[in-house]
Protein backbone atom coordinates (compact mmCIF):
# COMPACT_ATOMS: atom_id res chain seq x y z
CA UNK A 1 0.00 0.00 0.00
CA UNK A 2 3.02 2.26 -0.51
CA UNK A 3 2.23 5.72 -2.25
CA UNK A 4 3.45 5.91 -5.62
CA UNK A 5 5.91 8.72 -5.25
CA UNK A 6 7.36 10.04 -8.85
CA UNK A 7 11.17 9.35 -9.19
CA UNK A 8 11.60 12.79 -11.76
CA UNK A 9 12.87 15.88 -9.12
CA UNK A 10 10.85 18.11 -11.17
CA UNK A 11 7.76 15.47 -10.97
CA UNK A 12 8.14 15.59 -6.90
CA UNK A 13 8.44 19.82 -6.76
CA UNK A 14 5.25 20.08 -8.89
CA UNK A 15 3.43 17.79 -6.40
CA UNK A 16 4.89 20.76 -3.78
CA UNK A 17 3.99 23.50 -5.61
CA UNK A 18 0.07 22.15 -6.31
CA UNK A 19 -2.54 23.48 -3.46
CA UNK A 20 -4.50 20.85 -2.32
CA UNK A 21 -7.76 19.93 -3.24
CA UNK A 22 -8.63 21.97 -6.30
CA UNK A 23 -9.01 20.93 -10.25
CA UNK A 24 -5.87 19.84 -11.70
CA UNK A 25 -5.33 19.01 -15.61
CA UNK A 26 -2.35 17.84 -16.39
CA UNK A 27 -1.13 17.86 -19.62
CA UNK A 28 0.84 15.44 -21.22
CA UNK A 29 0.13 13.08 -18.62
CA UNK A 30 1.82 10.20 -19.50
CA UNK A 31 1.26 7.06 -17.41
CA UNK A 32 -0.62 9.02 -14.52
CA UNK A 33 2.00 8.93 -11.93
CA UNK A 34 1.98 12.34 -11.15
CA UNK A 35 -2.02 12.92 -11.11
CA UNK A 36 -2.01 9.88 -9.07
CA UNK A 37 0.11 10.93 -6.28
CA UNK A 38 -1.75 14.74 -6.01
CA UNK A 39 -4.70 13.17 -6.12
CA UNK A 40 -3.48 11.16 -3.10
CA UNK A 41 -1.21 13.48 -1.23
CA UNK A 42 -3.02 16.65 -2.46
CA UNK A 43 -6.79 15.08 -2.37
CA UNK A 44 -7.03 17.04 -5.52
CA UNK A 45 -9.91 16.35 -8.50
CA UNK A 46 -7.13 15.58 -10.62
CA UNK A 47 -8.07 15.30 -14.89
CA UNK A 48 -5.25 14.46 -17.99
CA UNK A 49 -4.42 14.88 -21.80
CA UNK A 50 -2.46 12.25 -23.06
CA UNK A 51 -1.39 11.68 -27.07
CA UNK A 52 -0.21 8.16 -26.61
CA UNK A 53 -2.82 5.21 -26.50
CA UNK A 54 -0.89 2.75 -24.34
CA UNK A 55 -0.25 6.17 -21.43
CA UNK A 56 -4.24 6.33 -21.53
CA UNK A 57 -4.77 2.56 -21.20
CA UNK A 58 -2.71 2.86 -17.91
CA UNK A 59 -4.19 5.78 -16.10
CA UNK A 60 -7.47 4.30 -16.81
CA UNK A 61 -5.99 1.14 -14.98
CA UNK A 62 -5.07 3.62 -12.15
CA UNK A 63 -8.69 4.78 -11.97
CA UNK A 64 -7.68 8.32 -13.36
CA UNK A 65 -10.30 10.74 -15.03
CA UNK A 66 -7.97 11.38 -18.70
CA UNK A 67 -8.35 12.17 -22.40
CA UNK A 68 -7.41 10.45 -24.89
CA UNK A 69 -5.96 14.08 -26.74
CA UNK A 70 -3.96 16.37 -28.36
CA UNK A 71 -3.07 19.52 -25.99
CA UNK A 72 -2.18 21.23 -29.11
CA UNK A 73 -5.81 20.80 -30.54
CA UNK A 74 -7.73 20.03 -27.41
CA UNK A 75 -7.20 22.83 -24.67
CA UNK A 76 -9.62 25.45 -26.52
CA UNK A 77 -12.36 22.98 -25.52
CA UNK A 78 -12.27 23.77 -21.73
CA UNK A 79 -13.50 26.77 -20.38
CA UNK A 80 -11.87 29.57 -18.66
CA UNK A 81 -10.32 29.35 -15.34
CA UNK A 82 -12.03 25.59 -14.98
CA UNK A 83 -9.25 24.53 -13.10
CA UNK A 84 -7.22 25.65 -10.10
CA UNK A 85 -4.34 24.42 -11.32
CA UNK A 86 -2.93 23.05 -14.78
CA UNK A 87 0.45 21.20 -15.43
CA UNK A 88 2.81 21.02 -18.63
CA UNK A 89 5.88 19.17 -17.33
CA UNK A 90 8.27 18.43 -19.71
CA UNK A 91 5.88 18.28 -22.29
CA UNK A 92 6.17 21.64 -23.85
CA UNK A 93 9.16 21.18 -26.06
CA UNK A 94 6.56 18.79 -27.79
CA UNK A 95 4.14 20.59 -28.67
CA UNK A 96 3.69 21.81 -32.27
CA UNK A 97 2.62 25.52 -30.76
CA UNK A 98 4.29 25.89 -27.53
CA UNK A 99 2.81 29.61 -27.40
CA UNK A 100 -0.81 28.74 -28.39
CA UNK A 101 -0.69 25.94 -26.21
CA UNK A 102 0.97 28.04 -23.06
CA UNK A 103 -1.54 30.81 -23.63
CA UNK A 104 -4.52 28.25 -23.19
CA UNK A 105 -2.78 26.65 -20.26
CA UNK A 106 -3.66 30.53 -18.53
CA UNK A 107 -6.79 30.91 -19.88
CA UNK A 108 -8.21 27.47 -18.47
CA UNK A 109 -6.32 27.66 -15.66
CA UNK A 110 -5.85 29.99 -12.39
CA UNK A 111 -2.35 29.20 -12.34
CA UNK A 112 0.07 26.85 -14.43
CA UNK A 113 2.97 24.93 -13.79
CA UNK A 114 5.41 24.67 -16.25
CA UNK A 115 8.77 22.18 -16.27
CA UNK A 116 10.83 22.08 -19.25
CA UNK A 117 14.29 21.21 -20.40
CA UNK A 118 16.83 24.09 -20.39
CA UNK A 119 18.48 24.51 -23.83
CA UNK A 120 20.84 27.44 -22.67
CA UNK A 121 22.50 24.80 -19.95
CA UNK A 122 26.35 25.00 -20.34
CA UNK A 123 26.62 21.64 -21.46
CA UNK A 124 24.29 22.22 -24.32
CA UNK A 125 26.11 25.19 -25.28
CA UNK A 126 29.16 23.57 -25.33
CA UNK A 127 28.26 20.65 -27.63
CA UNK A 128 26.80 23.59 -29.90
CA UNK A 129 30.45 25.56 -29.28
CA UNK A 130 33.09 22.94 -29.28
CA UNK A 131 31.77 20.17 -30.89
CA UNK A 132 29.56 21.83 -33.43
CA UNK A 133 26.33 19.01 -33.16
CA UNK A 134 22.82 20.08 -32.03
CA UNK A 135 22.82 19.12 -28.20
CA UNK A 136 20.66 16.35 -27.14
CA UNK A 137 18.41 17.26 -23.92
CA UNK A 138 17.81 14.50 -21.72
CA UNK A 139 13.81 14.35 -21.33
CA UNK A 140 12.44 11.69 -20.02
CA UNK A 141 12.66 10.15 -23.54
CA UNK A 142 15.82 8.40 -24.16
CA UNK A 143 18.18 10.59 -26.29
CA UNK A 144 18.19 10.30 -29.81
CA UNK A 145 19.14 12.32 -32.96
CA UNK A 146 17.93 15.72 -33.69
CA UNK A 147 16.50 14.59 -36.68
CA UNK A 148 14.66 11.55 -34.91
CA UNK A 149 12.90 13.33 -31.49
CA UNK A 150 9.48 14.44 -29.96
CA UNK A 151 11.35 17.39 -28.75
CA UNK A 152 10.43 19.82 -31.40
CA UNK A 153 10.98 22.76 -29.74
CA UNK A 154 13.20 23.48 -27.44
CA UNK A 155 13.77 26.63 -25.50
CA UNK A 156 16.05 28.19 -23.47
CA UNK A 157 14.84 30.19 -19.85
CA UNK A 158 15.39 33.04 -21.49
CA UNK A 159 13.28 32.38 -24.29
CA UNK A 160 11.01 30.88 -22.21
CA UNK A 161 10.84 34.21 -19.79
CA UNK A 162 10.50 36.31 -22.95
CA UNK A 163 6.92 34.62 -24.25
CA UNK A 164 6.03 34.65 -21.16
CA UNK A 165 6.19 38.48 -21.07
CA UNK A 166 4.34 38.96 -24.65
CA UNK A 167 1.73 36.64 -23.49
CA UNK A 168 1.24 39.15 -20.40
CA UNK A 169 2.27 36.10 -17.99
CA UNK A 170 3.28 36.69 -14.40
CA UNK A 171 6.21 34.29 -13.63
CA UNK A 172 5.35 34.09 -9.39
CA UNK A 173 8.18 31.44 -9.09
CA UNK A 174 10.75 29.82 -10.58
CA UNK A 175 12.98 26.74 -9.69
CA UNK A 176 15.88 25.15 -11.28
CA UNK A 177 16.27 21.41 -11.02
CA UNK A 178 19.99 20.33 -11.10
CA UNK A 179 20.79 16.88 -13.19
CA UNK A 180 21.39 15.11 -9.35
CA UNK A 181 17.87 16.54 -8.61
CA UNK A 182 19.07 19.28 -6.57
CA UNK A 183 16.59 22.21 -6.38
CA UNK A 184 17.20 25.71 -6.32
CA UNK A 185 15.19 29.11 -6.47
CA UNK A 186 15.18 30.41 -9.36
CA UNK A 187 16.06 34.70 -8.87
CA UNK A 188 15.15 37.26 -11.88
CA UNK A 189 15.89 36.46 -15.16
CA UNK A 190 19.77 36.00 -14.89
CA UNK A 191 21.98 34.77 -17.29
CA UNK A 192 23.89 33.10 -15.05
CA UNK A 193 21.18 31.08 -13.87
CA UNK A 194 20.37 29.76 -16.92
CA UNK A 195 23.91 28.12 -17.25
CA UNK A 196 23.22 26.45 -14.56
CA UNK A 197 20.23 25.03 -14.41
CA UNK A 198 18.99 21.82 -16.37
CA UNK A 199 15.20 21.38 -15.82
CA UNK A 200 13.17 24.84 -14.96
CA UNK A 201 9.94 24.65 -13.04
CA UNK A 202 7.63 28.04 -13.12
CA UNK A 203 4.41 28.90 -11.64
CA UNK A 204 2.87 30.98 -13.48
CA UNK A 205 -0.54 33.74 -13.43
CA UNK A 206 -2.63 35.84 -15.57
CA UNK A 207 -4.31 38.67 -14.34
CA UNK A 208 -8.13 38.20 -15.47
CA UNK A 209 -8.79 40.72 -17.68
CA UNK A 210 -5.63 40.59 -19.59
CA UNK A 211 -6.91 37.03 -20.21
CA UNK A 212 -6.93 36.00 -24.31
CA UNK A 213 -9.74 37.45 -25.10
CA UNK A 214 -12.83 35.15 -27.39
CA UNK B 1 -44.55 -17.77 -38.38
CA UNK B 2 -43.19 -15.80 -35.37
CA UNK B 3 -39.69 -16.26 -33.26
CA UNK B 4 -40.41 -19.46 -31.24
CA UNK B 5 -40.34 -18.30 -27.95
CA UNK B 6 -43.08 -20.66 -26.80
CA UNK B 7 -42.46 -22.28 -23.62
CA UNK B 8 -39.73 -19.63 -22.88
CA UNK B 9 -40.46 -17.74 -19.18
CA UNK B 10 -39.07 -14.07 -19.54
CA UNK B 11 -39.51 -13.50 -15.76
CA UNK B 12 -39.05 -11.47 -14.11
CA UNK B 13 -41.43 -9.27 -15.50
CA UNK B 14 -42.14 -5.78 -14.13
CA UNK B 15 -45.75 -4.02 -15.12
CA UNK B 16 -45.77 -0.07 -15.56
CA UNK B 17 -49.12 0.39 -13.41
CA UNK B 18 -49.28 4.31 -14.91
CA UNK B 19 -48.95 4.82 -18.71
CA UNK B 20 -45.93 5.71 -20.09
CA UNK B 21 -45.52 9.06 -22.17
CA UNK B 22 -43.66 8.48 -25.21
CA UNK B 23 -42.13 11.87 -26.83
CA UNK B 24 -44.67 11.27 -29.46
CA UNK B 25 -47.05 12.22 -27.01
CA UNK B 26 -48.82 8.62 -27.18
CA UNK B 27 -49.38 7.06 -23.94
CA UNK B 28 -48.62 3.00 -23.54
CA UNK B 29 -50.59 1.37 -21.36
CA UNK B 30 -49.84 -1.55 -19.43
CA UNK B 31 -46.34 -1.66 -20.80
CA UNK B 32 -43.92 -4.63 -19.76
CA UNK B 33 -40.64 -5.17 -19.29
CA UNK B 34 -38.37 -8.28 -19.35
CA UNK B 35 -35.21 -7.99 -17.32
CA UNK B 36 -32.61 -9.96 -15.63
CA UNK B 37 -30.27 -9.19 -12.72
CA UNK B 38 -26.89 -10.99 -11.69
CA UNK B 39 -25.37 -10.31 -8.15
CA UNK B 40 -26.86 -8.84 -4.87
CA UNK B 41 -28.12 -5.17 -4.48
CA UNK B 42 -26.30 -3.62 -1.54
CA UNK B 43 -28.13 -2.21 1.70
CA UNK B 44 -26.85 1.15 0.58
CA UNK B 45 -28.89 0.27 -3.02
CA UNK B 46 -25.40 2.14 -4.56
CA UNK B 47 -24.16 -0.80 -6.63
CA UNK B 48 -26.04 -1.07 -9.53
CA UNK B 49 -25.20 -0.98 -13.23
CA UNK B 50 -27.56 -0.66 -15.72
CA UNK B 51 -26.06 -2.55 -18.91
CA UNK B 52 -28.15 -1.33 -21.75
CA UNK B 53 -28.19 -3.83 -24.86
CA UNK B 54 -27.25 -3.05 -28.40
CA UNK B 55 -29.97 -3.00 -31.53
CA UNK B 56 -30.56 -6.60 -31.73
CA UNK B 57 -29.13 -7.60 -28.27
CA UNK B 58 -31.26 -8.57 -25.56
CA UNK B 59 -30.85 -8.98 -21.36
CA UNK B 60 -29.14 -11.89 -21.39
CA UNK B 61 -26.08 -10.68 -20.57
CA UNK B 62 -24.60 -13.43 -18.55
CA UNK B 63 -25.43 -17.34 -18.37
CA UNK B 64 -27.46 -18.83 -20.84
CA UNK B 65 -29.34 -17.38 -23.64
CA UNK B 66 -33.02 -19.53 -23.13
CA UNK B 67 -33.65 -18.65 -26.81
CA UNK B 68 -30.46 -19.10 -28.59
CA UNK B 69 -29.32 -21.71 -26.12
CA UNK B 70 -26.12 -20.07 -26.05
CA UNK B 71 -23.71 -18.05 -23.69
CA UNK B 72 -25.16 -14.54 -23.09
CA UNK B 73 -23.30 -11.58 -25.36
CA UNK B 74 -21.40 -10.10 -22.85
CA UNK B 75 -20.97 -13.72 -20.43
CA UNK B 76 -17.02 -12.80 -20.66
CA UNK B 77 -17.35 -9.58 -18.88
CA UNK B 78 -20.03 -10.35 -16.58
CA UNK B 79 -19.81 -12.79 -13.76
CA UNK B 80 -17.60 -12.82 -10.55
CA UNK B 81 -14.69 -12.11 -10.34
CA UNK B 82 -14.97 -10.24 -14.21
CA UNK B 83 -15.07 -6.77 -15.06
CA UNK B 84 -18.71 -6.16 -13.67
CA UNK B 85 -18.12 -7.99 -10.91
CA UNK B 86 -21.14 -9.55 -9.58
CA UNK B 87 -19.76 -10.10 -6.32
CA UNK B 88 -19.67 -6.67 -5.96
CA UNK B 89 -22.02 -4.87 -8.29
CA UNK B 90 -25.65 -5.29 -9.34
CA UNK B 91 -25.82 -5.55 -12.69
CA UNK B 92 -29.56 -5.13 -14.48
CA UNK B 93 -30.01 -5.93 -17.99
CA UNK B 94 -33.34 -5.32 -19.52
CA UNK B 95 -34.79 -6.07 -22.57
CA UNK B 96 -35.69 -2.12 -24.36
CA UNK B 97 -38.93 -1.19 -25.44
CA UNK B 98 -39.83 -2.44 -28.66
CA UNK B 99 -37.64 -6.00 -28.21
CA UNK B 100 -39.10 -8.97 -28.56
CA UNK B 101 -37.99 -10.96 -25.93
CA UNK B 102 -40.75 -10.41 -23.25
CA UNK B 103 -40.94 -6.15 -23.06
CA UNK B 104 -43.66 -4.29 -24.82
CA UNK B 105 -43.60 -4.11 -28.49
CA UNK B 106 -44.88 -4.51 -31.75
CA UNK B 107 -45.13 -8.84 -31.35
CA UNK B 108 -47.17 -8.44 -27.91
CA UNK B 109 -50.70 -7.89 -27.42
CA UNK B 110 -52.62 -4.31 -27.55
CA UNK B 111 -54.60 -4.60 -24.19
CA UNK B 112 -57.18 -2.55 -26.22
CA UNK B 113 -57.83 -5.01 -28.92
CA UNK B 114 -57.11 -8.30 -27.85
CA UNK B 115 -54.62 -9.03 -31.06
CA UNK B 116 -51.01 -8.34 -31.35
CA UNK B 117 -49.74 -4.69 -32.09
CA UNK B 118 -47.83 -5.33 -34.99
CA UNK B 119 -47.61 -2.23 -36.95
CA UNK B 120 -49.82 0.07 -35.14
CA UNK B 121 -47.48 0.03 -32.24
CA UNK B 122 -46.85 3.77 -31.80
CA UNK B 123 -43.54 4.27 -32.90
CA UNK B 124 -40.47 5.42 -29.78
CA UNK B 125 -37.54 6.62 -29.39
CA UNK B 126 -34.20 5.95 -27.60
CA UNK B 127 -35.43 8.31 -24.57
CA UNK B 128 -38.37 6.32 -24.63
CA UNK B 129 -36.79 3.05 -24.22
CA UNK B 130 -34.55 5.13 -20.89
CA UNK B 131 -37.66 6.17 -19.40
CA UNK B 132 -38.68 2.39 -18.79
CA UNK B 133 -35.63 1.80 -17.71
CA UNK B 134 -35.98 4.32 -15.38
CA UNK B 135 -39.68 2.75 -13.92
CA UNK B 136 -37.72 -0.29 -13.61
CA UNK B 137 -35.01 1.09 -11.12
CA UNK B 138 -37.82 3.05 -9.54
CA UNK B 139 -39.64 -0.38 -9.47
CA UNK B 140 -36.24 -2.10 -7.89
CA UNK B 141 -35.65 0.66 -4.87
CA UNK B 142 -33.08 2.55 -6.73
CA UNK B 143 -32.70 6.06 -6.82
CA UNK B 144 -29.10 6.10 -8.14
CA UNK B 145 -27.73 3.13 -10.98
CA UNK B 146 -23.48 3.17 -9.84
CA UNK B 147 -23.24 3.12 -13.70
CA UNK B 148 -25.31 2.78 -17.02
CA UNK B 149 -22.84 1.58 -19.64
CA UNK B 150 -23.79 0.57 -23.23
CA UNK B 151 -22.63 -0.03 -26.98
CA UNK B 152 -23.87 1.06 -30.09
CA UNK B 153 -27.53 1.78 -29.45
CA UNK B 154 -26.94 1.27 -25.91
CA UNK B 155 -24.60 3.69 -25.74
CA UNK B 156 -26.91 6.14 -27.19
CA UNK B 157 -29.12 5.21 -24.18
CA UNK B 158 -25.77 5.58 -21.74
CA UNK B 159 -25.93 9.02 -22.91
CA UNK B 160 -29.64 9.63 -22.89
CA UNK B 161 -29.93 8.14 -19.24
CA UNK B 162 -26.76 10.63 -18.21
CA UNK B 163 -28.67 13.49 -19.93
CA UNK B 164 -32.26 13.89 -19.10
CA UNK B 165 -31.93 12.08 -15.90
CA UNK B 166 -28.27 12.62 -14.47
CA UNK B 167 -29.03 12.85 -11.06
CA UNK B 168 -29.92 8.96 -11.23
CA UNK B 169 -26.49 7.88 -12.63
CA UNK B 170 -23.33 8.28 -11.34
CA UNK B 171 -20.84 7.17 -14.07
CA UNK B 172 -22.19 6.71 -17.59
CA UNK B 173 -20.24 5.00 -20.08
CA UNK B 174 -21.50 5.05 -24.00
CA UNK B 175 -18.56 2.71 -26.23
CA UNK B 176 -18.99 2.96 -29.90
CA UNK B 177 -21.41 5.70 -29.66
CA UNK B 178 -22.73 8.84 -30.82
CA UNK B 179 -24.66 11.74 -29.81
CA UNK B 180 -26.62 11.22 -33.31
CA UNK B 181 -27.37 8.99 -36.12
CA UNK B 182 -25.69 9.81 -39.17
CA UNK B 183 -26.95 10.06 -42.48
CA UNK B 184 -24.79 7.35 -43.60
CA UNK B 185 -26.50 5.24 -40.34
CA UNK B 186 -30.18 6.09 -40.97
CA UNK B 187 -29.42 5.34 -44.60
CA UNK B 188 -27.73 1.66 -44.18
CA UNK B 189 -31.13 1.21 -41.95
CA UNK B 190 -33.41 2.13 -44.72
CA UNK B 191 -31.88 -0.19 -46.82
CA UNK B 192 -33.12 -2.70 -44.36
CA UNK B 193 -36.15 -1.82 -43.31
CA UNK B 194 -37.01 -1.74 -47.40
CA UNK B 195 -35.62 -5.15 -47.53
CA UNK B 196 -38.35 -6.61 -44.61
CA UNK B 197 -40.83 -4.24 -46.74
CA UNK B 198 -40.60 -6.06 -50.04
CA UNK B 199 -41.05 -9.60 -48.88
CA UNK B 200 -43.72 -11.03 -50.21
CA UNK B 201 -44.06 -12.74 -46.54
CA UNK B 202 -44.50 -8.64 -44.79
CA UNK B 203 -48.18 -8.41 -45.43
CA UNK B 204 -47.95 -4.67 -44.32
CA UNK B 205 -46.23 -6.17 -40.99
CA UNK B 206 -49.14 -8.35 -40.50
CA UNK B 207 -47.64 -11.37 -41.02
CA UNK B 208 -48.67 -12.86 -37.96
CA UNK B 209 -51.98 -13.22 -39.24
CA UNK B 210 -50.97 -15.19 -41.99
CA UNK B 211 -48.48 -17.10 -40.12
CA UNK B 212 -45.87 -16.87 -42.00
CA UNK B 213 -42.73 -14.18 -41.60
CA UNK B 214 -40.58 -12.00 -43.93
CA UNK B 215 -37.43 -14.21 -43.59
CA UNK B 216 -35.83 -13.26 -46.61
CA UNK B 217 -36.08 -9.44 -46.04
CA UNK B 218 -35.47 -9.80 -42.32
CA UNK B 219 -32.13 -12.07 -42.78
CA UNK B 220 -30.83 -9.55 -45.96
CA UNK B 221 -31.18 -6.47 -43.86
CA UNK B 222 -29.40 -8.62 -41.16
CA UNK B 223 -26.62 -8.77 -43.73
CA UNK B 224 -26.75 -5.67 -44.98
CA UNK B 225 -25.99 -4.23 -41.04
CA UNK B 226 -23.32 -6.77 -40.55
CA UNK B 227 -21.36 -5.88 -42.69
CA UNK B 228 -21.72 -2.49 -41.07
CA UNK B 229 -20.91 -4.28 -37.81
CA UNK B 230 -17.49 -5.54 -39.21
CA UNK B 231 -14.24 -3.64 -40.69
CA UNK B 232 -12.48 -4.32 -43.72
CA UNK B 233 -9.57 -5.88 -42.49
CA UNK B 234 -11.40 -7.93 -40.40
CA UNK B 235 -13.94 -9.77 -43.89
CA UNK B 236 -10.29 -9.66 -45.77
CA UNK B 237 -8.49 -11.31 -42.74
CA UNK B 238 -11.51 -13.99 -42.30
CA UNK B 239 -12.44 -14.46 -45.60
CA UNK B 240 -10.39 -13.24 -48.31
CA UNK B 241 -11.36 -14.83 -52.02
CA UNK B 242 -11.68 -17.83 -50.16
CA UNK B 243 -13.85 -20.42 -52.06
CA UNK B 244 -15.34 -23.51 -50.52
CA UNK B 245 -14.48 -27.46 -51.14
CA UNK B 246 -12.41 -27.47 -54.24
CA UNK B 247 -11.17 -23.49 -54.37
CA UNK B 248 -12.61 -23.33 -57.87
CA UNK B 249 -14.99 -20.85 -59.70
CA UNK B 250 -17.97 -22.35 -60.57
CA UNK B 251 -19.66 -19.59 -62.77
CA UNK B 252 -22.62 -19.80 -60.73
CA UNK B 253 -24.87 -16.95 -59.21
CA UNK B 254 -25.47 -18.16 -56.17
CA UNK B 255 -23.45 -17.63 -53.03
CA UNK B 256 -20.13 -19.22 -53.46
CA UNK B 257 -17.59 -17.26 -51.71
CA UNK B 258 -16.72 -18.09 -48.00
CA UNK B 259 -17.64 -14.76 -47.43
CA UNK B 260 -20.87 -14.86 -49.17
CA UNK B 261 -21.96 -18.51 -47.38
CA UNK B 262 -20.82 -16.36 -43.88
CA UNK B 263 -23.54 -13.24 -44.02
CA UNK B 264 -25.71 -16.27 -45.83
CA UNK B 265 -25.57 -17.95 -41.90
CA UNK B 266 -25.42 -14.68 -39.98
CA UNK B 267 -29.11 -14.06 -41.69
CA UNK B 268 -30.60 -17.62 -41.25
CA UNK B 269 -29.36 -17.28 -37.67
CA UNK B 270 -30.74 -13.80 -37.28
CA UNK B 271 -34.19 -14.35 -38.41
CA UNK B 272 -34.68 -17.63 -35.67
CA UNK B 273 -34.10 -15.22 -32.62
CA UNK B 274 -35.62 -11.65 -33.92
CA UNK B 275 -38.87 -10.47 -34.69
CA UNK B 276 -38.87 -8.52 -38.22
CA UNK B 277 -41.39 -5.60 -37.09
CA UNK B 278 -39.15 -4.94 -33.30
CA UNK B 279 -36.12 -4.68 -35.83
CA UNK B 280 -38.40 -2.06 -38.14
CA UNK B 281 -39.36 0.21 -34.87
CA UNK B 282 -35.87 -0.09 -33.33
CA UNK B 283 -33.79 1.21 -36.41
CA UNK B 284 -36.23 3.55 -36.51
CA UNK B 285 -35.79 4.84 -33.05
CA UNK B 286 -31.69 4.64 -33.51
CA UNK B 287 -32.14 7.07 -36.44
CA UNK B 288 -34.29 9.73 -34.25
CA UNK B 289 -31.72 9.97 -31.84
CA UNK B 290 -30.15 13.29 -31.70
CA UNK B 291 -29.04 14.39 -28.65
CA UNK B 292 -28.58 18.06 -29.60
CA UNK B 293 -31.72 18.47 -31.05
CA UNK B 294 -33.48 18.98 -27.59
CA UNK B 295 -30.55 22.44 -27.94
CA UNK B 296 -30.59 23.66 -31.49
CA UNK B 297 -27.46 21.42 -32.53
CA UNK B 298 -25.77 22.81 -29.32
CA UNK B 299 -24.02 19.77 -28.40
CA UNK B 300 -22.45 21.44 -25.13
CA UNK B 301 -25.71 22.90 -24.28
CA UNK B 302 -27.11 19.29 -23.77
CA UNK B 303 -24.60 18.41 -21.21
CA UNK B 304 -24.67 21.59 -18.64
CA UNK B 305 -24.96 20.64 -15.27
CA UNK B 306 -24.67 17.05 -15.48
CA UNK B 307 -22.71 15.85 -13.10
CA UNK B 308 -22.19 12.50 -14.11
CA UNK B 309 -18.76 10.97 -14.59
CA UNK B 310 -18.54 9.44 -18.07
CA UNK B 311 -15.78 7.53 -19.92
CA UNK B 312 -16.46 7.18 -24.07
CA UNK B 313 -14.92 4.64 -25.62
CA UNK B 314 -14.14 4.40 -29.04
CA UNK B 315 -12.53 1.65 -31.54
CA UNK B 316 -9.47 2.67 -34.15
CA UNK B 317 -11.64 0.71 -36.95
CA UNK B 318 -15.07 1.02 -36.47
CA UNK B 319 -16.39 3.31 -39.03
CA UNK B 320 -20.02 2.71 -38.62
CA UNK B 321 -19.85 4.90 -34.86
CA UNK B 322 -16.25 6.32 -36.38
CA UNK B 323 -13.48 8.04 -33.29
CA UNK B 324 -14.56 11.52 -34.32
CA UNK B 325 -18.02 10.78 -33.16
CA UNK B 326 -17.37 9.95 -29.81
CA UNK B 327 -14.57 12.47 -29.84
CA UNK B 328 -17.54 15.29 -30.66
CA UNK B 329 -19.45 14.25 -27.41
CA UNK B 330 -15.73 14.81 -25.63
CA UNK B 331 -15.48 18.38 -26.78
CA UNK B 332 -19.01 18.79 -25.57
CA UNK B 333 -18.57 17.13 -22.14
CA UNK B 334 -15.09 19.34 -21.93
CA UNK B 335 -16.67 22.46 -22.71
CA UNK B 336 -18.53 22.01 -19.64
CA UNK B 337 -15.27 21.17 -17.74
CA UNK B 338 -16.85 17.77 -16.79
CA UNK B 339 -15.70 14.79 -15.30
CA UNK B 340 -15.05 12.51 -18.84
CA UNK B 341 -12.06 9.44 -19.97
CA UNK B 342 -12.37 9.09 -23.01
CA UNK B 343 -10.09 6.30 -25.35
CA UNK B 344 -9.83 5.07 -28.50
CA UNK B 345 -9.04 1.25 -28.49
CA UNK B 346 -6.91 0.26 -31.10
CA UNK B 347 -9.22 -2.95 -32.67
CA UNK B 348 -9.05 -4.69 -36.12
CA UNK B 349 -13.04 -6.29 -36.00
CA UNK B 350 -14.99 -2.78 -36.30
CA UNK B 351 -18.03 -1.41 -34.55
CA UNK B 352 -18.66 -5.22 -32.94
CA UNK B 353 -15.04 -5.28 -31.42
CA UNK B 354 -17.06 -4.10 -27.79
CA UNK B 355 -18.41 -8.11 -28.22
CA UNK B 356 -14.95 -9.63 -28.71
CA UNK B 357 -13.56 -11.94 -25.84
CA UNK B 358 -9.80 -11.22 -26.99
CA UNK B 359 -10.53 -7.24 -26.78
CA UNK B 360 -8.62 -7.04 -23.26
CA UNK B 361 -7.00 -4.15 -23.80
CA UNK B 362 -11.16 -2.83 -23.73
CA UNK B 363 -11.57 -4.94 -20.45
CA UNK B 364 -9.04 -3.53 -18.73
CA UNK B 365 -10.01 0.11 -19.32
CA UNK B 366 -13.37 -0.91 -18.41
CA UNK B 367 -11.89 -2.19 -15.39
CA UNK B 368 -10.08 0.36 -14.51
CA UNK B 369 -12.90 2.70 -14.41
CA UNK B 370 -15.63 0.84 -12.56
CA UNK B 371 -12.58 0.36 -9.98
CA UNK B 372 -11.92 4.30 -9.82
CA UNK B 373 -15.52 5.26 -9.77
CA UNK B 374 -16.34 3.07 -7.12
CA UNK B 375 -13.77 4.45 -4.91
CA UNK B 376 -15.51 8.43 -5.78
CA UNK B 377 -18.50 6.57 -4.84
CA UNK B 378 -17.18 4.88 -1.87
CA UNK B 379 -18.41 1.44 -2.42
CA UNK B 380 -16.36 -1.24 -0.63
CA UNK B 381 -14.01 -2.90 -2.79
Amino acid sequence: MSKPLPRRADLRLIVQLVPPGGRVLDVGCGDGTLLQTLETEKRVDGHGIEIRNHRVEACMRKGLSVIQGDADADLPDFPDRSFDSVILSQALQNMHRPREVLDQLLRIGERAIVSFPNLGHWRARLTLLCRGRMPIVETSDTPRTWYDTPNIHLCTIRDFLLMCETLGITVEEGHAVGRDGSLRRLGKVAAWDTLWTHQAVYVLTRPRRSASGE
Amino acid sequence: MEIDTAGIDFAPIFTLDTKLKLQSQVELAGAKCAYQTYGTLNAERSNAIMICHGLTGDQYVSGTNPLTGRAGWWNHVVGPGLVFDTDRYFVICANVLGGCLGTTGPSTINPDTGQPWNMNFPVFTVADMVDLQVHLIDALGIDQLFAVIGASMGGMMALDWAVRHSERVFAAVPVAASWRHTAQNIAFHEVGRRAIAADANWHDGAYREHGVKPEKGLAAARMVAHITYLSETAFQEKFGRDLPRDSKLSFVLDPEFEVERYLDHQGKTFVRRFDAASYMYLTRAMDYFDLAARHDGDLAAVFRGVGTRFLVVSFTSDWLFPTAEARTVVRALNANAADVSFIEIPADYGHDSFLIESATDFHDVLEGFLDGTARRRGLKP
